[in-house]
């Protein structure tokens, strides 16, 4: 899949990154992806990744432009583009999604964020959001808020809608050894249960307990 | 009994089953603001009396109707933000313009809505990557082969591919497409792609 790919708009990524080349560039992609589909609750968001990638696929359409009609390397080629789209489709969409089915908590989030430290949302998500809290609001207000008794007017979004389910269980291969992860954070047994994870063996685990391997790479949801 | 018929409207949408929309019910919603609207002022005049006579003895029925209060508020946002869902899913189905037959069980405001979530949807989609941005409800499955065998389940007319070709979409005549052009066509049930 990469050669295709790297041969075709080799030199096209001359981008903020230091030196990436575009096989490395699909390979982050995929792991973004994978471990958005897989995840609970929203994650970091990548969009200069997800810039590039789209700057790529301009790039390899204007190549396809110049070949011959009715030549097979073509169709090879716009496959790759096919594969490369969807892929980037699915993982924008699955951060909306949940975007939208957890758009108080999405928020809160942002708003308690520390000044400097990197933002879950990129800036047009974070418009959306915002935009879709209000349209919600004014649509409930509209309804059936207003007609209500004075003392019932407002539904505090935040507990009206669910949280990302952080205990919900993920398989996950693990990339970079780890040691003593806490598998059981708070029970009341003495002995805290704790597990040393191997480079390239998989499990089946809590979120809550491996969540910060997801972000920072060391783990890869499967 | 009290929230019963909030109850009512929620079991109705329940029982539609995944992703239908029944008819907006208007009047089911005006009984229960109506039953909440009886509710406070009972509850009011209650509060009233057990201030001026002490009459402690009334505070464990107004407690009582203010959580019947509190549980009709819950199920009309449960009942609206549900359909709200459904319609969600419309946009991400159908495209950015409904059915008539839909639009017909939709209330005013939820046409408002859906044009609201429509335009951020749009603004989201536009400003993704380059000029043109990307439509990120297209692709919606992984794609297994470039071009795909469809058949027309109804009179559509010309139909621009790619390299400027135009074909005409007839009744039941069959044609060989690029996948990622036909995709929304399918959803409509303009087309019908044709598995050997």
């Amino acid at each position: 899949m990469s050669d295709t790919l790297s041969d075709d708009a080799s030199g096209g990524d001359d981008g903020q990154e230091d030196v990436m080349t575009p096989a490395e560039l699909i390979g982050k992609l995929e792991e973004a992806w994978l471990n958005e589909k897989f995840s609970p609750e929203l994650l970091e968001n990548k969009s200069e990744m997800g810039e590039c990638v789209m700057e790529q696929l301009t790039h390899m359409e204007a190549n396809l432009q110049r070949v011959r009609r009715g030549d097979v390397k073509a169709s090879v080629h716009r496959m790759e583009i096919d594969r490369i789209r969807f892929v980037l489709s699915s993982y924008l969409r699955s951060r909306l999604q949940k975007i939208e089915k957890f758009f108080p908590h999405v928020l809160e989030k942002e708003k308690s964020r520390v000044e400097g430290d990197p933002s879950f949302l990129s800036p047009e998500e974070f418009a959306f959001a915002k935009e879709y809290l209000a349209n919600t609001e004014t649509y409930l207000k509209a309804v059936a808020l207003k007609h209500m008794p004075p003392n019932l007017q407002t539904v505090d979004m935040l507990k009206a809608v669910p949280e990302p389910c952080l205990d919900s269980f993920v398989f996950l291969r693990v990339r970079e050894r780890q040691e003593n992860i806490l598998v059981e954070p708070e029970t009341d047994d003495q002995r805290e249960y704790v597990v040393d994870l191997d480079v390239d063996s998989q499990h089946l685990m809590r979120y809550r307990a491996i969540a910060p391997l997801v972000s920072s790479g060391a783990v890869q949801l499967i | 009994m009290f929230c019963e018929k909030a109850i009512e409207i929620i079991r109705e949408l329940h029982r539609m089953g995944d992703g239908q929309l029944p008819a907006f019910n208007e009047d089911g919603i005006r009984q229960v603001l109506e039953e909440m609207k009886a509710l406070y002022e009972q509850n009011q005049s209650d509060v009233n009396e057990a201030k001026s006579e002490g009459k402690s003895e009334l505070i464990p029925t107004i407690k009582f109707r203010h959580c019947c209060l509190l549980r009709n508020q819950r199920c009309i946002a449960a009942y609206l933000y549900d359909r709200l869902l459904r319609i969600r899913t419309l946009r991400w189905e159908y495209g950015s313009v409904l059915p008539t037959n839909i639009r017909f069980h939709m209330c005013a405001e939820e046409l408002e809505w859906f044009n609201q979530y429509k335009k951020s949807l749009a603004t989201f989609m536009r400003s993704l990557g380059g000029e043109e941005g990307l439509d990120i409800t297209q692709d919606m499955k992984p794609p297994k082969s470039l071009y795909i065998e469809v058949r027309c389940l109804k009179d559509h007319g010309e139909f621009e591919i790619d390299d400027g070709t135009i074909i005409l979409l007839k009744k039941n005549s069959q044609h060989f497409l690029p996948r990622w052009k036909c995709e929304q066509l399918i959803r409509q049930g303009v087309l019908e792609h044709i598995m050997s």
